[in-house]
Order: C-alpha cells, then sequence, then structure tokens
C-alpha cells in the first residue's frame, strides 16, 4: 500500500535506537509539507550504518535523479532495504559490502564524490547483485507512496472520490474535441 | 450454496472460473447439468478490490512459480513472470480491459490467406466467422458490449483525445472508444462506467464485466453450481478404457480430494491448461493426457505487443478514466505490402505511477527514465497488440528441476519472436510514435512488452487429430469427455483481444456438450 509519511517509521521520536539515523526537512514550499505530520523527519536505522544509510540515499539519487523530488522519499529506499536487512543478514552483508565497493569505486567516499565520480562509481558497479538490489528496490520505494504521488501528480484512488466521472477525465482542452460518433456523451 | 457429493459422477467438473470456464459454467447449468466449478485462486469482491496497483497484483495476479526461455524480452525482464494473469475467482476477468472485438473474417484463415510463412505454423481454424457470428451476438448481449446491441459507446478520456487527433493527423479512418464490456449505461443489474480508472485492479463499480459477479452468481442462482474457490486440481484421472472419471485437487488446507465427473474441461488459462494436462501422464497416455499428437503446449502464443508512451507540453492525466478507452483500428487489416503477415490494433493503455515506474522501461535508470517520470501528468499512452506467428517450438513444458508448492512441476514458458512479429512491431511502434509526434509529442519512448496478458493456443484446435489438440468443439480428440474451454483453443492469435472469442467458444461448447451428454456420447 502507499504509504504516508505519519505511518511510516520516519518519526519525530528522540528515543532513537539502532545504529544509525538520517535526519532530513522538507521545505516549507514542498507539496509534501502539508502531508506530513512535521516538516523534519528522521529515519532510524536498525541494521545499516548511518555511513550505509547514506550512501545507498545518495546512490538512489544518481539511478533516479528528480532535482525536486525531496529527501525524505529517497530516504523511504533507505528504510526499506534496512528493514530487509534486519530479517535477512544475506542483504545486511550485500548492502555492507555493496556500499563500500562504491566508496572504493569512486577512491574515497561516495557521497562526498562529486557529481561526475559518482555516476562513473555507479556504472562501474552495474549489474552487480548489489546494484540490481537497490535498482529494484527503488521501483517500488520511490514511486509508490502518497508522497511521490502527490511530487509526480498522480491522484491515486479515485473510488472514494467517486471516480474521475466528474473530476476531469476528459477535461483535455488543448486538442480538438473529437465528434460523438467516436465519443459519444457520458450517460445522464 | 449447493454441494455436490465428491462422489457424484454425473457432474460436469470444470477447471478455473475466468473468461472461458465461468461462462461454460453459467451456461451448462441454465440447461440443467449440474457443474463443480474448481478455482486455483480466492474468491474477492467488488468491494474487496483496491486502487492500488501493487496490493491489487498481490491480491488478484497469479504468482506461483513459473520459468521462461527463449529469446523473447520478457524471459529477461520478467523471468519468473511470464504471465501478467489472475488466480482468483472470475479468472483474468477481473484484470481484463474490457476490449471486445469479433475476428476478422480472413483471421480464421490464416494459413490460406497468409500463405506458408517459413518459420511459422499457421493453420487455417476448423471454424468460420459465419459459424461464429450467432454465438459472437450472444457473446456481445451478454457482456454488454458498447457499440452493439444499441448500447452507446463509451465517453473518451483525455488519453483518448489525443489518440484520436493523432489519428486524423494521420489519415486514420476507424478511430472510436471501442467496443468495450463496460457498461455505458446501466445493464444487467450493474451500474454504468465512472471513469475510475484501474480497469486493471478489478473494477469497483462493477461496470466491467467479469464472470465474478455476472456469469458465476446467475449460475448459482440455478441451484446447479458448486463453486469451489482455493481449489488447485493437481491431475486428470482416467480409467482402464482411457475415459476420464474425475479429478485430484488440493483444497484450502493443501488436503487432497477426489472429485469424480461425467466430463471434465479445463479452463485454466493457456499455461495452467497445457501443464495440468502434462502433469496428469499415466501409463496409458505416457505423454500426458489428450497428448496423442505431440501438440500440447506447443504453439504458445501471446501476441505480438508494446506499448509507445509520449510526453506532451501540456496536461493528459490518462490514468483518469477507462485504460482502454480507444482503439485505432486500421492497421488491423492484412496488407502484406507493410512487411509482414497479419494486423494489429493500437488501443489507449495507462498505467498509475507505481506501475509506470515498473514497466516503462524494466531495468532503465538514468536521467532519460526519470524525465518520463518527471513528466508522468503529461504522458499519452497506447498499447499494440497484433497476430503473433503460431510456432511448435513456442511452447509450454514442464520443468522438471522446478516445484510448485504442492510439489509439482511449473511451466516453463519459451518464446522467441518470429521475423513476422519483429517486423510487425517495428512498424507499429514506428507508426504509434508517428501518431504521437503529429499532435505535438516531444519524446517518446518504445515500451516492450509486458508479461502475457493474452495466453493462447497450446491445445489447438483442428480438424486433423494430428495437427491439433481439440476438434472444431474443443473436444480433445483422444478423450471423448475432456474439453478445453479457455484460449488454448486458438489456432492462431489474430489481430483482436481474445477474451470475447473465449466467452463466444464457451457459448457455443455449451450446447454441444448438453447434447453430447442427453445423447450418451460422453
Amino acid at each position: 500500500m502507499p504509504r504516508t509519511p505519519s505511518e511510516s517509521t520516519m518519526t519525530r521520536g528522540t528515543m532513537l535506537q539502532g545504529t544509525g539515523v538520517l535526519m532530513g526537512t522538507l521545505a516549507a514550499s514542498s507539496v509534501l509539507a502539508s502531508l506530513a505530520p512535521s516538516r523534519t523527519w528522521a529515519l532510524p536505522l536498525h541494521a545499516l550504518s548511518q555511513a550505509e544509510g547514506e550512501t545507498i540515499l545518495q546512490f538512489g539519487r544518481v539511478l533516479y535523479p528528480h532535482k525536486a523530488l525531496p529527501t525524505a522519499v529517497y530516504a523511504l529506499l533507505v528504510k526499506d532495504l534496512d528493514a530487509e536487512a534486519v530479517r535477512d543478514a544475506g542483504v545486511a552483508a550485500l548492502l555492507r559490502e555493496g556500499s563500500a565497493s562504491l566508496d572504493a569505486a569512486s577512491g574515497g567516499k561516495f557521497v562526498s564524490a562529486s557529481s561526475a565520480k559518482r555516476l562513473a562509481a555507479v556504472k562501474h558497479i552495474e549489474g552487480t547483485p548489489y546494484f540490481s538490489k537497490v535498482r529494484s528496490t527503488c521501483i517500488t520505494s520511490l514511486y509508490n507512496n502518497e508522497m511521490a504521488f502527490a511530487h509526480f501528480g498522480y491522484q491515486g484512488p479515485s473510488w472514494p472520490k467517486g471516480g474521475y466521472l466528474h473530476r476531469g477525465f476528459d477535461d483535455l482542452t488543448w486538442l480538438p474535441k473529437p465528434p460523438a460518433s467516436a465519443s459519444p456523451p457520458a450517460a445522464g | 450454496m449447493t454441494r455436490f457429493d465428491l462422489d457424484d459422477d454425473s457432474v460436469v467438473v470444470i477447471v478455473g472460473s475466468g473468461a472461458g470456464g465461468g461462462t461454460l459454467a453459467n451456461e451448462l447449468t441454465q440447461k440443467g447439468l449440474k457443474v463443480v466449478l474448481l478455482e486455483a485462486g480466492k474468491q474477492q469482491s467488488t468491494a474487496a478490490f483496491v486502487n492500488d496497483e501493487w496490493a491489487s497484483f498481490s491480491q488478484l495476479a497469479w504468482l506461483d512459480k513459473r520459468t521462461t526461455s527463449g529469446s523473447w524480452q520478457v524471459a529477461k525482464d520478467f523471468p519468473n513472470l511470464p504471465a501478467w494473469v489472475c488466480k482468483t475467482v472470475g479468472g483474468t476477468t477481473t484484470h481484463w480491459a474490457g476490449a471486445s472485438l469479433r475476428f476478422q473474417e480472413h483471421e480464421f484463415r490464416a494459413r490460406s490467406t497468409y500463405g506458408d510463412v517459413q518459420g511459422a505454423n499457421l493453420l487455417d481454424w476448423p471454424l468460420t466467422l459465419a459459424e461464429m457470428e450467432p454465438f459472437y451476438a450472444r457473446a456481445e448481449s451478454k457482456m454488454g458490449v458498447t457499440r452493439t446491441n444499441g448500447i452507446p459507446g463509451l465517453p473518451g478520456n483525455n488519453n483518448f483525445k489525443v489518440m484520436y487527433a493523432g489519428a486524423q493527423k494521420l489519415g486514420y479512418k476507424e478511430c472510436h472508444t471501442g467496443r468495450i464490456a463496460i457498461n455505458s449505461r446501466p445493464r444487467d443489474g450493474r451500474p454504468s462506467c465512472l471513469q475510475l480508472g484501474f480497469c486493471f485492479q478489478g473494477c469497483k463499480s462493477g461496470a466491467k464485466w467479469s464472470t465474478l459477479y455476472t456469469e458465476i452468481p446467475k449460475a448459482e442462482a440455478t441451484g446447479r453450481l458448486d463453486l469451489r474457490p482455493e481449489s488447485h486440481v493437481l491431475s486428470i484421472e482416467h480409467n482402464g478404457a482411457g475415459k476420464i472419471t474425475g479429478v485430484v485437487y488440493a483444497d484450502a488446507g493443501g488436503a487432497h480430494q477426489r472429485q469424480k465427473a461425467r466430463v471434465v474441461a479445463v479452463a485454466g488459462n493457456s499455461i495452467e491448461t497445457p501443464r495440468l494436462l502434462l502433469n496428469s501422464a499415466s501409463s496409458t497416455f505416457p505423454d500426458g493426457l489428450a497428448n496423442s499428437s505431440g501438440m500440447v503446449g506447443r504453439h504458445y502464443m501471446r501476441h505480438m505487443t508494446g506499448s509507445v508512451y509520449a510526453i506532451f507540453e501540456k496536461p493528459v492525466h490518462m490514468y483518469r478514466g477507462t485504460t482502454m478507452a480507444g482503439i485505432v483500428m486500421d492497421e488491423a487489416r492484412f496488407e502484406p505490402s507493410r512487411g509482414f503477415a497479419g494486423g494489429y490494433e493500437m488501443e489507449t493503455i495507462s498505467l498509475g505511477l507505481p506501475f509506470f515506474a515498473a514497466f516503462l522501461k524494466p531495468g532503465a535508470w538514468g536521467a532519460d527514465f526519470t524525465h518520463f517520470m518527471d513528466n508522468y501528468t503529461q504522458i499519452a499512452g497506447m498499447w499494440l497488440v497484433g497476430e503473433d506467428m503460431p510456432r511448435d517450438t513456442n511452447r509450454v513444458t514442464l520443468n522438471a528441476d522446478v516445484k510448485d508448492q504442492y510439489g509439482l512441476p511449473v511451466a516453463n514458458v519459451h518464446y522467441d519472436d518470429h521475423p513476422n512479429d519483429i517486423a510487425m512491431r517495428g512498424h507499429a511502434f514506428a507508426q504509434g510514435e508517428r501518431l504521437y509526434r503529429a499532435v505535438g509529442a516531444t519524446k517518446t519512448m518504445r515500451t516492450p512488452p509486458y508479461p502475457s496478458t493474452h495466453n493462447l493456443g497450446t491445445c489447438r484446435m483442428s480438424d486433423d487429430p494430428k495437427l491439433g489438440v481439440v476438434n472444431k468443439h474443443g473436444q480433445t480428440h483422444d478423450i471423448a469427455n475432456l474439453f478445453i474451454s479457455d484460449g488454448s483453443q486458438f489456432t492462431t492469435s489474430a489481430a483482436e483481444n481474445p477474451t470475447m472469442t473465449i466467452v463466444t467458444l464457451a457459448i457455443r461448447q455449451s450446447q454441444y456438450i448438453a447434447e453430447a451428454i442427453s445423447k450418451q456420447e460422453v
């Protein structure tokens, strides 16, 4: 199910457990600010270290570079992989070693490398199990949540709102209207 | 709720409750016959359906393990998901988009019309359009197909407006909101379409025809249908004379049950149907049931498919309203000068944001991909669906190395695109891109095939028992009381979305089965 910030583990809690925590602030101007319980968010990590979490978050940004997509959405990638690492030691090891491989490929710290070096490092590890794991997780983590829906302009479930029959299913006006023979009027 | 005894050998057992099985169940019970309808999946409802692509996928899709091989791109992109079909009461009629097109006359005569296409195993159907027409008419009435029976077409959504404008620029003549089994007016106790979108996720208003809430409850109302969800058939059994005696299935708790039967009709979709026949091999039928021809599982077809998505400078919101909101039919004609036999339809398609990310270009990353995501609200999309070539090497086989939850070999689905399929796809992609560029597209994407929704041909129909598994009534050549009742029967695939033809064949078959039973022939 698409998640809202309030039901995710991105909490405002101060008693943070685990090995690291990612934090950030939604811009006041962001359409997402109204969705979140607070503009500031924090993601406690349970299996990954803070450095590994930050590496994966930046890796996600290189894979799917959306200039205006808030970091809070990319943090969902880290959250999902951290949760999997808690359940599966093999995944934890894959993420740990993979994050180290990104550092090695960028000749230092991946997160502080130039954008050109980050891209080169990602291309260097393309096709590895770590790459595939993070990339495929991005598809669900980044694009199947209510913050992403709001950001990209997808309106999500329509049934609770009565569908689009009276909410713009045919509101496009920049092209000629098809004739009734091709597109008859809706029922009463 | 009607219950028949496991030892009642007077019942017709139908395996699968989708377009073929669900329709056959209703038709037979209306004729007074007793039917046990076994469905592997759970029973959902319009209330249970969810407007959430991934959650709905978990709720409805057939996710039991399968494997793939061959050069088709689906094997690379979705190695364990060759098909996007459903495991639920109502089968894939919960998921389908409603496009309901009759075959064209020449499509029943593919071998005669297209000639001997090298590397393909074309045959003419043992049926003609003229023979099918009365049954097509009954299917259209039953399903409430728009633009038939005086039912108005559906109103076109924004995605259709883009398609229509582009079609005019290209000079296409036949573009409209299609013949669709979605109510444009209240009909048959179901409401008219609310333009929800989410046609693929189960229609929450019930405006779209599905056996789940049409054929099956009507059959239950006769008192002669025993519907058993979560009943996964493992094998079909026969006696020493080679006559079918019943089926063994795993119930919801995993316990094996043996249901006796007078007739068994298999409608498990074109992957599970041949798998069941092959998994039912015995000393009498060592190559699987009804397989003396060796044709069970062969000639697997999945239609030539692909999609074109295009970015515009202004909003479209393609996801609002019906998924298959309109069609261009001009390219469905037979015209070999285009460089391929057969034709294709162009039909609007839309995906919500989650599935757009998953299916736009599987495996892709980087700025080209995110450019499409960033422009999600300004994208129009179409699906290209055309006739693919039957090949005896494209086949469903048992994968002895991989077992399912019941310990049975899973299906391996092997497919290599025929050069004709590749030529047609190239033409269709180019025409789709031209259509959108003619009305201002700034960028277009050629999206590769999704997991197959149109699975066909693995128990093909032929008058010749050496060339086909079933006769023109879907009765197996080898075993008189064993029938195939789904798209597996298709001799060739035609350009048309197959559901209505499956329904039509089931209506026709029901007459034959009822007569054969009354005449004591089975």
